[in-house]
């Protein structure tokens, strides 16, 4: 159930080439967006370890995005390729834990998509804000004391 | 000089830890020649009031095995952390929260309601079920109660040592022995078992590929693995990459890839997700499908990745079924 007032969190490792660059496009171009969003510049999505991912989630983040260059444009030729196999797997293993998938997102962003940065973060926050507070740490610890 | 007192305390243990020091054979001899056993509850009889007799510190080393998980482990546990120098997790459980851990991604009631109404062997009409407090013939019966998670031993209590495995193999426990009798130890906290990953050890080590590609997954229980090649190159889920070392591979020896009993290696933050990063980084797929119809075949991720180790993951339980 939505949070009445909530906000969702959503930390975003955005690759340094297309992604963050990006971000600033959408700055610079005075685009409004969303303000749920906390960048974090990475080298690339392929340096995104799924244990930043959980750990984001574990420590209060509702949703997490992965940004990186599209197919065939990474900086390092493979890495984005990298993040995209990680992923799937990811959600999987978030699913089985009772974390929807739909709060991680991987999209691919160029430097020239200040509009389509917007417009994910915008679109995300929405989707997070549908699925309400992720509180994982207060409700695993709920449950840690006797039955 | 009176020799120095020790202790061996199981919590919700399967027993595997005290024949691991059984399996020590003749060897048990020499260990129990420089020390005082005070108390094991697998072999020797002693009561709680003999151990609450004990000053604090009067106690050399206590080796605790088993998950946290009752009550009573939290009473004794604590008991034992006053009266002893040092004490020592022993084994996967107290280590990581060990098998009996993959109960955190259900609750207590869950657990208790399988076991005693549902499970199809089981002939209970009237739903009896433990309870922590019961009122018989006007005498009030307590009995522990169950906490909804498995806690790992350093959650509950200070943890001097670690010593890893399920079990802990001989040589690891006849060298830590060694190490506190001799008071040569390495600084509080340290596992005490190599801290480099099972694969550098491991005897297919030369078969396992620069780039792990794994577009199919396989499963012991379907398909019989090569001994001779990785098993990861093979398509199976071994835990080697981000698995501590120092078992002895016994696993690998036995044609298994490896389970992780010996928890994550000291740079890795949570075993599971470290090897999804080690296996699913590579292979063939260039596409979200490609690449989401690979994962689709990896059967049970928890139950695989946090075999040993849920109550240590970053999540330290499953909340989807609670």
């Amino acid at each position: 159930m939505p949070d009445n007032g909530f906000e969702p969190k959503i930390v975003g490792f955005l690759c340094k080439w297309c992604s963050y660059t990006g971000a600033d496009l959408a700055g610079t171009s005075r685009k409004q967006y969303a303000p749920n969003l906390a960048g974090i510049r990475v080298m690339c999505s392929g340096r995104v370890d799924p244990t930043f991912i959980v750990k984001a989630l574990a420590d209060g983040a509702d949703g997490v995005l992965i940004a990186g260059c599209h197919p065939g444009d990474c900086h390092y030729s493979v890495g984005n390729y990298r993040a995209m196999r990680r992923v799937p797997m990811l959600r999987k293993l978030l699913d089985q834990f009772g974390i929807e998938p739909e709060r991680v997102w991987l999209e691919w962003i160029s430097a020239s998509e200040g509009d389509r940065f917007a417009e994910v973060v915008n679109s995300m926050t929405e989707t997070i804000r549908k699925l309400g507070p992720l509180n994982w740490k207060e409700r695993a610890e709920a449950l840690s004391g006797a039955a | 000089m009176a020799k120095p007192k020790v202790a061996f305390y199981w919590c919700g243990s399967c027993g595997g830890c005290e024949e691991a020091v059984v399996d020590l054979a003749e060897k048990i001899l020499d260990v129990v020649a420089a020390v005082d056993i005070v108390l094991w509850p697998v072999a020797l009889d002693f009561k709680l009031k003999d151990i609450e007799s004990y000053e604090p510190g009067e106690i050399a080393v206590t080796f605790i095995n088993g998950s946290v998980r009752l009550s009573e482990h939290e009473e004794w546990v604590k008991m034992l952390r006053e009266k002893s120098q040092l004490v020592i997790a022993f084994g996967s459980c107290s280590h990581l929260g060990g098998i009996p851990g993959l109960i955190n991604m259900n609750t207590a009631q869950q657990v208790l309601e399988n076991k005693y109404l549902k499970s199809v062997s089981v002939d209970n009409a009237d739903g009896v079920i433990p309870m922590p407090t019961n009122s018989v013939d006007g005498y009030d019966l307590d009995l522990p109660a169950v906490w909804n998670s498995v806690r790992r031993l350093d959650e509950v209590i200070d943890v001097d040592y670690y010593l890893p495995g399920c079990a802990p193999p001989p040589d690891l426990i006849l060298e830590a022995v060694g190490a506190i009798l001799k008071g040569e130890l390495p600084p509080k906290g340290s596992v005490l078992s190599p801290a480099k990953s099972l694969c550098e050890s491991c005897p297919l080590n030369e078969s396992k590929p620069e780039d792990l590609t794994i577009d199919e997954f396989k499963r012991v229980a379907t398909s019989q693995p090569d001994p001779e090649t990785c098993y990861l190159a093979q398509g199976f889920v071994c835990l080697g990459p981000s698995t501590r070392s120092g078992c002895g591979e016994r696993c690998i020896r036995a044609n298994m890839p490896c389970r992780g009993c010996f928890g994550p290696t000291p740079e890795a933050m949570d075993q599971g997700t470290k090897l999804i990063s080690a296996i699913a980084s590579s292979g063939t797929s260039d596409t979200s499908e490609s690449a989401a119809s690979v994962a689709e075949g990896f059967v049970d991720p928890v139950g695989t990745l946090y075999r040993f180790s849920l109550p240590s993951s970053i999540l330290k339980r499953g909340l989807k079924n609670v």
